[in-house]
């Protein structure tokens, strides 16, 4: 059984079809990659999952429980976590206190609270935050507040984690740590969606990847199939007729 | 001596010190009968007022208007059943009334972010208003209603209990998981409903209980005037009222809004006795230059201060 499934996920925005007929399996313990040039729609489909948006049609299943029509911390609760493309921390609350939250109201159950201010440090530990635990998120540099973002989604006790571009915004050196933090999530054994758009990372991290253009899928397959697939390299490069070739 | 006994035998020393001013207060009416009473009773309503404001109001950022109309639903409700039942069944009737105002208000209309909230609990204090208003003239054939007399010394004994009970409330929410909730719910909304927090049953619940204080507050005080009438009742300036002695004080602390609002209601007192002509007028001026000066309120420049003056303590040694 996959761990997360879609048939036929469709949203519209107005007239426009955001997301249309998307039909995908995510397995238990693999590194999913999400791919497609802007607008494709690789957002709207982790916000349809997440339930930040309401699908139109379609059913998404999770551990073979259907999840849509949820509630937001409903879906959290039950074992999904996200990131948020545009950093979504809580400024004003220090770094520990952003864990903490994730603790108190996730899927991880009741605990007492020095075990939770061990665990929460544990998190922060492994994203390499264990440094700033006391400081305000907001003085955080962009990569840092991503990790904690990462350690935050850790926190609720995720099996399965979203990520929506980590790694865009990041210099050299940070895509490479954040590409080993992906690795050792998944050696806990949480199952990864992700979005990016540096195509290094997503080939070397992902087993499979699917590919969304105007809201549909137009390829599905291992990094090798994709980087070799003419449909997704004319997608993101353009046929001879628009180059003018 | 480690670090927790320390801490420990400093929550001692400031239990006694908060037990030893509790007592004073409660037996108040004994060596201070008359207009220390009074005026304590004032301080004390617009504390809980503020306080029951700031509960919910300063760490998610939702700006209610709102605490005259669940203020008044306490004064109208002591004095609709107030001859026929215990005090102390009024009272509790009046906060629960609110509460569950506030509970069906807040399912409504908490999905509103910003100037939109304050907008609609402002209209939906005017609604009330008028709406009891109608009904008095259409239905009662009256415009206002008497209330019975309960002494200065049961309302103040009165307001001293909803105030204590108010601290306990507002000191276990903020040291809960639904304290540090309601951070992350002013913050970052979205983030938090994807951490798992119930944004809206966490919303609607403690503005539900801010509600109960303040409606419990007004069926108290409602004996004090002996007549009402929706305008009395339903007065805007109970709801601006808490906002700026909120930030009078400082938002920081919850003793903030204490001091915040007992220096404001005495000031309010000593300048309507004094000058009663332009009161007003230098009410107005402290105000702004409270706001100019005083970003963070009292509680700000006290810490400043503090501040400053340890810093000159560890120069000199």
């Amino acid at each position: 059984m996959p761990i997360l499934e879609g048939k036929g996920v469709t949203k519209y925005f107005g007239g426009l079809a955001a997301v249309s007929n998307v039909d995908f399996r995510v397995e238990q313990g693999e590194a999913f990659g999400l791919i497609g040039p802007n607008g494709a729609g690789k957002t709207t489909l982790f916000n349809l999952i997440s339930a930040a948006l309401s699908t139109r049609s379609g059913t998404i299943t999770f551990k073979g429980k259907n999840i849509t029509g949820l509630k937001p911390y409903k879906i959290c609760r039950m074992g999904i976590a996200r990131t948020f493309q545009t950093v979504k921390i809580f400024p004003d609350l220090p770094v520990m206190s952003n864990v903490v939250l994730g603790l108190y109201f996730g899927a991880s159950g009741k605990m007492s609270s020095g075990e939770k201010t061990r665990r929460a440090s544990e998190y922060l530990d492994f994203v390499g935050l264990s440094k700033v635990m006391t400081v305000p998120a907001r003085d955080l540099t962009l990569a840092n507040q991503k990790r904690l973002e990462v350690a935050r989604a850790l926190a609720t006790g995720p099996e399965l984690l979203l990520l929506d571009e980590i790694m865009a915004g990041l210099n050299a050196t940070e895509v490479a740590q954040a590409m080993e933090l992906v690795n050792r999530i998944r050696e806990k054994g949480i199952t990864i969606i992700m979005i990016e758009h540096v195509m290094k990372a997503i080939m070397s991290v992902c087993q499979r990847i699917m590919v969304l253009h105007h809201g549909e899928k137009i390829a599905e397959g291992t990094p090798r199939e994709i980087a070799g697939s003419e449909k997704v390299i004319k997608v993101y490069l353009g046929d001879k007729a628009h180059a003018g070739g | 001596m480690d670090l927790a006994t320390l801490k420990t035998k400093k929550n001692i020393i400031t239990g006694a010190i908060l037990l030893v001013i509790l007592i004073l207060l409660a037996t108040l009416p004994l060596y201070a009968p008359g207009y220390p009473v009074i005026l304590l009773s004032s301080i004390l309503m617009y504390v809980i007022l503020t306080v029951g404001w700031v509960i919910f109001s300063a760490p998610t950022g939702y700006i209610s208007l709102a605490p005259a109309a669940f203020f008044g639903v306490g004064i109208y409700t002591s004095a609709i059943v107030g001859e026929a039942i215990p005090f102390a069944a009024v009272v509790l009737i009046g906060g629960t009334a609110s509460f569950c105002l506030a509970l069906i208000v807040g399912a409504l209309t908490l999905r509103l972010k910003g100037i939109y909230f304050a907008v609609f609990t402002f209209g939906l204090l005017m609604l009330i208003s008028s709406a009891v208003n109608y009904y008095e003239i259409h239905f009662t054939g009256t415009r206002g209603r008497f209330v019975m007399i309960k002494g200065y010394d049961l309302i103040y004994l009165y307001m001293l209990g909803i105030f204590v009970l108010l601290m306990i409330a507002a000191m276990t929410i903020k040291h809960s998981r639904y304290g540090l909730a309601l951070m992350s719910i002013g913050q970052e909304e979205e983030a938090a409903e994807h951490t798992g927090v119930n944004v809206v049953m966490v919303k609607v619940i403690v503005f539900a209980v801010s509600a109960f204080f303040m409606g419990a507050a007004g069926s108290v005080m409602a004996t004090k005037w002996t007549y009402i009438d929706s305008g009395i009742a339903f007065y805007m300036l109970y709801s601006f009222m808490p906002v700026l002695m909120a930030i009078f004080g400082g938002m920081g602390q919850l003793y903030g809004p204490i001091i915040g609002s007992a220096i404001f209601t005495y000031l309010e007192e000593f300048l309507i006795t004094r000058f009663p002509e332009v009161y007003m007028l230098i009410f107005g001026v402290i105000l702004v230059i409270a706001i100019l000066y005083l970003p963070d309120g009292l509680v700000g420049l006290i810490q400043k201060l503090w501040n400053r003056f340890s810093e000159r303590k560890h120069a000199h040694t």
